[in-house]
């Protein structure tokens, strides 16, 4: 009797953690949407916003219909995940018992793992951004968070075969909240939209040189670092997926400890190495650098010793920035540094879990990450050129020039204030 | 000589600058404007209530040119502003009686 109360009292927490963490994580979607709209010009400031909550919306429809089907089984539209039957939940929890794997509502883990999607979508909106058509972008989210990342997820966190061919848990590929799952996921289908886009008019003059296009509102930028960071906290702490045993929490504060160290120190190698190349401190580097450090580990924020997780953190700060620069060298026009951010660091992240967790190999997370690239880069880089064949996914000159506020939205961020394009 | 003031959509105006440099012309200057033509501005929708736009932003580009250069400037700028759609602005060849230029006190053509 008594022992039936606890593991309730287990399930209610272990469920209660798994809704406040998703519900961090959905407050990702605002970060995003301050940091992207801080780094645009302050004509395309409607546009980004409007991409950014759409994409959120039709992220959770898409994967409510078919995305966690697809990832996990169970029905099309979640069917049956609102059947109750505490007799099971008490015969699950017996079995697995008091210190074992968790148990709790699927309809609290479906929540944690949907805004996971919105989470890789907005990694696109800002690569993107300033010169893409909104409504080309919203059919490609119907498919990238309905279908392209659901069978990814179901190859990795899902446990499935890639298409019955191996199986990336055998190889020895881990990846513990997604730095590769999600983070090189998004920027993957980034890249290939980026490349089929071509860069913002002005952004390379006629002798190749790349000339800033600044952004039009940093304390925006800066708002939505803090509230990605924030966020981060419920990614990286919910994907321990349990609460509520002396051990798992402990795990839980380690991953919160070792998250926040990380961005920190992410943020200062970037400070510094930006100081060092340009000579003068560049905040929007910095806050590519705490994003990086927050990348960085989320592929393995449990094992690695706080050192660790704050010399992982440094390296990859260090890392984006030289990312970045090189991106522009090759004329990728990525306006707020989403694929060196999240695909390159994502990269790094993945290469850096067999250092402190054993229970993966190199080879497994090259596999892994080759995989993940390698499908959603290709069928991203499909339905882009189907977009780009049928409704177009550039914007007019003049649009783009005007800006995609009155082109896409017909109005303006500041409509009283009097602007100079 | 003569005064070619030119108003055009903002996007082109890096455009019609390369094509002025090509004709030869040495300076001109640059102004952000607002104006309506016969179309008289157009409408947008904000929350289903229609808003009116009644002033455009176009940019003027004024040059004084020589008369013999007149007639390459303005085909040069007709050329590259134009999109064939509404709005592409109109070109304003004005006789100009003086160009002085202040740093030497030089003036008529000598000055442009």
């Amino acid at each position: 009797m008594m022992e039936n109360q606890i593991f309730e009292l287990q399930y209610a927490i272990d469920t209660f953690y798994f809704l406040v963490c998703g519900a961090l994580v959905m407050w990702m979607a605002a970060g995003f949407s301050l940091l992207e709209s801080g780094l645009v010009r302050s004509k395309n400031t409607v546009e980004i916003l409007t991409k950014n909550i759409a994409l959120y919306a039709v992220a959770c429809i898409m994967y409510l219909a078919t995305g966690y089907a697809l990832m996990y089984g169970g029905g099309w539209f979640l069917q049956g995940i609102e059947a109750f039957d505490l007799g099971t939940v008490l015969a699950d929890s017996a079995e697995n018992g008091f210190d074992g794997d968790s148990v709790y509502s699927p309809a609290s883990d479906f929540f944690f793992q949907v805004v996971f999607v919105a989470t890789a979508m907005s990694i696109v909106s800002g690569a993107v951004a300033e010169r893409m058509k909104l409504w080309s972008f919203l059919v490609f989210a119907m498919v990238l968070t309905g279908f392209i990342y659901p069978l990814e997820g179901s190859w990795t966190w899902g446990g499935n075969d890639v298409f019955g061919m191996f199986n990336l848990g055998d190889l020895g590929f881990s990846d513990f909240a997604g730095s590769g799952i999600v983070h090189l996921a998004g920027a993957s289908a980034a890249l290939a939209g980026v490349l089929l886009l071509g860069a913002r008019k002005g952004k390379y003059g006629k002798d190749g040189k790349s000339i800033a296009i600044p952004g039009a509102n940093l304390p925006l930028a800066t708002l939505g670092t803090f509230i990605l960071w924030m966020g981060w906290f419920g990614f990286n702490g919910g994907s321990v997926l349990k609460l509520a045993d002396a051990a798992n929490a402990h795990s839980v504060a380690m991953v919160f400890l070792n998250t926040n160290a990380a961005a920190a120190a992410g943020l200062v190698g970037a400070l510094l190495t930006a100081r060092a190349l340009f000579g003068k401190a560049d905040l929007t580097m910095a806050l590519n650098g705490a994003l990086a450090g927050l990348v960085a580990i989320t592929a393995e924020p449990s094992t690695p010793t706080a050192l660790q997780a704050s010399f992982f953190g440094l390296i990859a700060g260090i890392i984006v920035v030289f990312a970045i620069i090189g991106l522009d060298r090759l004329k990728i026009d990525d306006p707020v540094g989403a694929i060196s951010v999240h695909g390159v660091i994502g990269l790094f992240g993945l290469l850096l879990v067999p250092v402190t967790n054993t229970g993966s190999s190199f080879s497994g997370q090259l596999i892994g990450a080759a995989t993940i690239f390698g499908w959603v880069f290709v069928t991203s880089l499909v339905v882009w050129f189907v977009l780009k064949l049928t409704m177009g996914i550039r914007v007019s000159e003049e649009e783009e020039y005007e800006g995609l506020d009155i082109g896409e939205c017909g109005i303006e961020a500041y409509p009283e204030f009097t602007s100079s394009t | 000589m003569q005064l070619v003031t030119a108003i055009i959509k903002p996007f082109k105006l890096d455009d019609v600058r390369d094509a002025l440099a090509q004709a030869g012309v040495n300076g001109i200057t640059v102004t952000e404007v607002k104006g309506y033509g016969r179309q008289k501005g157009h409408t947008e929708l904000y929350r289903g209530a229609e808003y009116i736009v009644d002033f455009l932003p176009k940019i003027k580009v004024e040059t004084a040119v020589s008369d013999e250069l007149v007639e390459r400037v303005v085909d040069a700028i007709v050329q590259a502003a134009a999109t064939g759609k509404i709005g592409d602005g109109k070109v304003f060849v004005h006789k100009l009686e003086e160009v002085v230029r202040i740093r030497t006190g030089e003036t008529g053509e000598e000055a442009i």
